[in-house]
């Protein structure tokens, strides 16, 4: 479920900006394809990032997926939470989820992700 | 749901779960104990700060405890003897017993590595017979036996191919092609070798499409890792093209030998053009798979890359056997000594048995088999692949999802009610919910005629009762697992007291 | 043709079934250049009877540790194999199964994996322990790898007293990964000195290793090497003796982070040096990177306990070219071997054995103390090896024991700071009294006849 609230990429993840601080996670459509989460690698507080880069991965009992960075910034909170319980990304992963927080670097780089309708688009939904 | 009372005919275990070693025994109670020096009296001069601080916490039990704790144990696996392994690319064969009683020969067994070559005549004479006779089954001039199994081979080979490029000075070819059809050991084995690995992309039909291959040579090539057959059991027919494509370019070809099997005595890897292969003994040649090994990976090359395998040689002068190591900076070593000898000793007893003229007929009736199941199976499974299969074959379990909505997972676990091992699944990635089935030679028509009437009732429970299939196994001792919790919270080692005082 | 079925009116069934006429059809997609010269040069067929002559007949030119009296080591022993352990190990059920990816039908190689973790674990001390690995050797690389990459650094540190042929296997691996190795040298007695380790770890070093019994025999220093690495943040990687850990302190009590080793003196022929069996152990903190398989324990669908193949995601056949490591199989009927012979040990058994090997290699310093011409080089606390420096070329004696059906140990010409008199001697619990005084007798009378002649 999509909300206008947020940004979308096409690695299938969700923005929440506010301010010059963006809320990452990924989406239902993600969590529901990859199942059951096992493990999840965050990158470290104060770690910078470039839009793209791979920056942790999710594993599922059969997969390795890369977490990419949607924006270019450097990494201030990680969600602790979803390291000892990871299933918290299948259960909640649009709210307690959600797994690390980025300062954005530069607020023009939202406008190259995909609002709730194009990414609904996306998906096929 | 399920139709349990039919389940019953299906073979119902007769095996009862086993509570851990761990939790089993009684303090005082004793198994084997070494044997009592019966010498002076003498001080061990082990000082307090090296000694450990209590005894390890380890269970006790008497001997007939522990053969009753494993023999239980045991009656919880399927095995060959239990019934048939359709695994493709695993070649899971009958493993003749003959091999086991040779191999434990004490004129064997008992040898040390560190011995003299007096000392173990017979046994480098065995080790050259084995040499010799891979080296003829797969054309090339030089063998090692070093690598404990295919993955390690497949390492060998290419620090082989590695080496051999940086003799010539020809550092900068670092990249090695793989197809996407490949299994996951090659691109590992070519990174762990400080390659890189390229993958290219594999035509519908999982061969090699010459023009991606022709785009993607250049001066960065080291070579490219092939299966042959490949991993949906078809043979590359192109195979010499690709030959002269890489050579041309200025690679070498490794030769992923898993499925030997179906050309053992067909065709040999070094007339295709290949420079080096690993050899599976424990697949092609008979070996067991003892729950998980021990394997053995030899791999054989032209004299142009020998000089890049391991050592040392077994050199045979007037009769007089000897291991010569040319002390040679660029011989790589990947093992302690010289690998799974015992493997080996297995495998030669299996040639000496076979003789030219049965390891020619192991492909034959192993393609035939395969053949025979496939042409039985057209109206059960969907193989897309289709023409000319040769010792394995794969199916897509894509139309079943769609139609009766269970995965090919769902009917793997089915099979295990019927007393079949699953085939390999989900394996090659380029085919949708594959299943990858091969007989193997020592499969009757019988067993043949039976996996195919399974098959045919399992597809009727997925359009009758598609829930059967998604919730099996129900007659197997345990059904399935939790594995999302076992990979989230860990639980590997029995962390319980024991009854050990 | 032996072990398959096919009779010709089977083969034609199927082929009628296929829809061909000749099995020789189904090859037609291999082209003709491929099938050339494709015909097998090797001899026919050979009867079951006549190629158990042909093993047998190779078996008897040999001779072995069955037929001399060994006192060599080096990282293979000669140790006794409990019969139960061969009946056990030789069922259908553990030496003919697959590997157990297929858990509902594997439970008993499930459980034995988890068994032997389980063994790992309490030997070493170390929660977390895989399935096996190909040797030691190959398990101190991959111990090296899980170092290097959680420390993300590109510098090992090995020491001089480390099995020589571990160090090769160790360089040939880490050569292609680019990485550096330094040494740590000994000291005068055998061991590794801790100010040469002191100096050379420092932030740059991902992983310093200590192997304890060294190749020498020696119990190294570890409570004073483990000190040497201060806050350099290099991992301690620890190569120890699965049987010494019945009496020494674990891995674990001197701070190692990882611990590994040869397995093959628990219920495993020496065979000529393979199959063998490496087993590996870590903290918690580094069980994502633990290479091979691991088993865990979980609960089915209805509530019952039961173990599967897990943390699979760091394997190669989902990583990839990701992944830590190539390895795809273990030891598995190895492995099988030794966690049936601790099990046979047990507590009292397990620390009896130990205690054996340190009591022998006690009584054989004795004896050889005291033997005119012979020096004892390297002062310091052994478990089942010791080093024995003899005047003139230890090969030498080595033969002459030899002549006298003892094999009398490895020369050490050249390796870890012994020259060419130097003899390593090994003494496990099968060696008795006499044997270990006839052994003095035969270096005596060696001497002597040296000495006079």
């Amino acid at each position: 479920m999509t909300s206008d609230d947020r940004i979308y990429s096409k690695e299938h993840e969700w923005v929440m900006i506010e301010g010059n601080i963006a809320t990452i996670g990924v989406t239902e459509y993600a969590a529901t394809e990859l199942g059951d989460v096992v493990f999840i690698e965050l990158p470290e507080p104060g770690a910078q990032a470039g839009q793209g880069d791979a920056v942790g991965t999710i594993e599922t009992v059969k997969s390795v997926e890369d977490l990419y960075c949607p924006l270019t910034g450097e990494v201030v909170e990680i969600n602790e939470s979803v390291l000892d319980a990871p299933e918290l990304v299948n259960e909640s992963p649009l709210d307690d989820g959600w797994l690390f927080k980025l300062q954005v670097s530069d607020q023009g780089e939202a406008d190259t992700l995909l609002s709730a309708a194009d990414y609904d688009a996306l998906i096929g939904g | 749901m399920a139709d349990v009372d039919r389940c019953e005919t299906c073979g119902r275990w007769g095996a009862e779960l086993q509570a851990s070693l761990f939790a089993k025994g009684r303090a005082g109670r004793r198994g084997v104990m070494p044997p009592v020096w019966r010498g002076d009296d003498v001080e061990d001069g082990l000082p307090a700060d090296l000694r450990r601080d209590a005894p390890c916490d380890l269970p006790s039990l008497s001997e007939p405890e522990v053969m009753r704790h494993f023999t239980r144990l045991s009656n919880l696996n399927h095995h060959i003897e239990r019934g048939l392994y359709p695994l493709g690319s695993c070649t899971m064969k009958y493993n003749p017993r003959l091999n086991e009683r040779v191999a434990a020969l004490p004129g064997f067994a008992t040898l040390h590595p560190e011995q003299d070559a007096a000392d173990i005549q017979g046994l480098l004479c065995a080790c050259k017979l084995l040499q010799d006779a891979l080296c003829e089954i797969t054309g090339f001039d030089a063998c090692s036996l070093q690598p404990a199994a295919g993955a390690h081979g497949e390492f060998l080979g290419m620090l082989a191919i590695r080496g051999f490029h940086l003799a010539n000075g020809d550092d900068g070819r670092i990249e090695v092609l793989i197809p996407d059809s490949a299994h996951g050991t090659n691109p590992a084995s070519v990174v762990m070798t400080g390659m890189k690995p390229v993958t290219i992309a594999s035509r519908p039909d999982g061969r090699l499409d010459l023009d991606v291959l022709r785009g993607a040579v250049g001066p960065k090539t080291a070579g490219i890792m092939i299966t042959n057959p490949n991993t949906l059991g078809l043979f590359e027919t192109d195979i010499v093209e690709v030959a002269r494509i890489i050579h041309e370019a200025g690679g070498r070809l490794y030769m992923d030998g898993a499925n030997l099997n179906a050309i053992l005595g067909k065709a040999k890897p070094a007339r295709m053009g290949f420079d080096v292969v690993h050899l599976n003994l424990h697949k092609t040649f008979s070996t067991p798979h003892g729950g998980g090994g021990p394997g053995s990976g030899p791999v054989c090359a032209t004299a142009e890359l020998a000089p890049f395998l391991s050592g040392p040689a077994i050199v045979e002068t007037d009769g007089v056997y000897g291991l010569v190591d040319d002390g040679s900076d660029v011989r790589p070593s990947i093992h302690s000594w010289h690998g799974n000898i015992g493997v080996c000793l297995r495998a030669l007893a299996y040639i000496l048995r076979l003789g030219a003229d049965g390891l020619t007929r192991v492909a034959e009736r192993a393609v035939l088999n395969a053949n025979y199941l496939r042409a039985r199976l057209e109206d059960v499974l969907q193989v897309d692949h289709a023409d000319g299969c040769l010792h394995e074959f794969v199916a897509s379990g894509a139309d079943w999802r769609e139609r009766f909505g269970v995965r090919t997972l769902d009917v793997a676990k089915r099979l295990l009610d019927y007393g079949v091992h699953a085939p390999t699944i989900y394996f090659p990635l380029i085919v949708e919910e594959a299943l990858m089935i091969e007989p193997t030679e020592t499969e009757s028509k019988e067993t043949l005629d039976a996996f195919v009437e399974i098959l045919r009732e399992i597809r009727r429970e997925a359009e009758a009762d598609p829930e059967t299939l998604r919730t099996a196994p129900h007659t197997t001792p345990v059904s399935r697992l939790d594995e999302a919790g076992a990979a989230r919270k860990p639980d590997l080692s029995w962390l319980g007291p024991c009854n050990c005082g | 043709m032996p072990y398959t079925p096919h009779t010709d009116e089977d083969i034609r069934e199927m082929l009628d079934a296929i829809g061909v006429a000749d099995v020789k059809d189904l090859f037609a997609a291999i082209p003709a250049e491929a099938r050339e010269g494709a015909d097998l040069d090797l001899p026919a067929s050979l009867s079951e009877e006549e190629v158990s002559r042909v093993m047998g007949n190779l078996a008897a030119m040999n001779v072995g540790q069955d037929e001399l009296v060994s006192f060599m080591g080096g990282g293979v022993y000669d140790t006794y194999i409990p019969a139960a352990v061969d009946a056990l190990a030789s069922r259908s059920e553990f030496l003919t199964a697959y590997t157990p990816y297929q858990a509902e039908v594997s439970q008993g190689t499930l459980q034995v994996i988890y068994e032997w973790q389980t063994f790992v674990s309490r030997l070493t001390g170390l929660p977390v322990a895989n399935a096996s690995m190909y040797d030691g050797a190959t398990a101190l690389v991959e111990a090296l790898l899980m170092a290097l990459a959680k420390t993300r650094r590109s510098k090992v540190v090995l020491p001089e007293t480390l099995n020589p042929r571990y160090r090769r296997v160790v360089e040939t691996y880490l050569r292609g990964e680019g990485v550096e190795i330094l040494t740590a040298g000994r000291d005068a007695a055998g061991a590794t000195d801790p100010s040469e380790l002191a100096g050379l770890a420092d932030g740059t070093v991902g992983a310093a290793v200590l192997q304890t019994p060294n190749y020498l025999g020696r119990l190294e220093p570890v409570d004073a090497l483990a000190a040497a690495l201060g806050d350099s943040g290099a991992l301690l990687v620890a190569v120890v003796n699965p049987v010494s850990l019945a009496v020494v302190k674990p891995p674990a009590a001197y701070g190692a982070a990882i611990a590994v080793g040869e397995a093959q003196p628990l219920g495993i022929p020496c065979g000529w040096g393979g199959p063998l069996l490496g087993f590996l152990a870590c903290e918690d903190g580094l069980k994502r990177q633990i290479p091979g398989r691991v088993v865990g324990r979980t609960v089915d669908n209805r509530g019952r306990d039961g173990y599967v193949l897990t943390l699979q995601t760091r394997e190669q056949h989902i990583r990839r070219e990701r992944a830590t490591s190539n390895i795809c199989s273990n030891q598995g009927l190895n492995m099988t071997r030794a966690a049936i012979t601790l099990a046979l040990l047990g507590t009292e058994g397990f620390r009896a054995l130990g205690e054996a090997n340190l009591k022998r290699v006690a009584a054989l310093r004795a004896v050889l103390g005291g033997i005119a011409g012979v020096d004892l080089p390297c002062a310091g606390p052994c478990f089942n090896e010791l080093v024995v420096r003899l005047p003139g070329a230890a090969r030498d004696f080595a033969d002459h024991a030899r002549a006298h059906g003892v094999l009398a140990g490895i020369p050490l010409d050249g390796v870890a700071g012994c020259g060419a008199g130097d003899l390593l001697v090994a003494v496990t619990e099968r060696r008795t009294a006499d044997e270990i005084e006839t052994y003095g007798n035969l270096l005596r009378d060696y001497l002597e006849a040296r000495d006079d002649g």
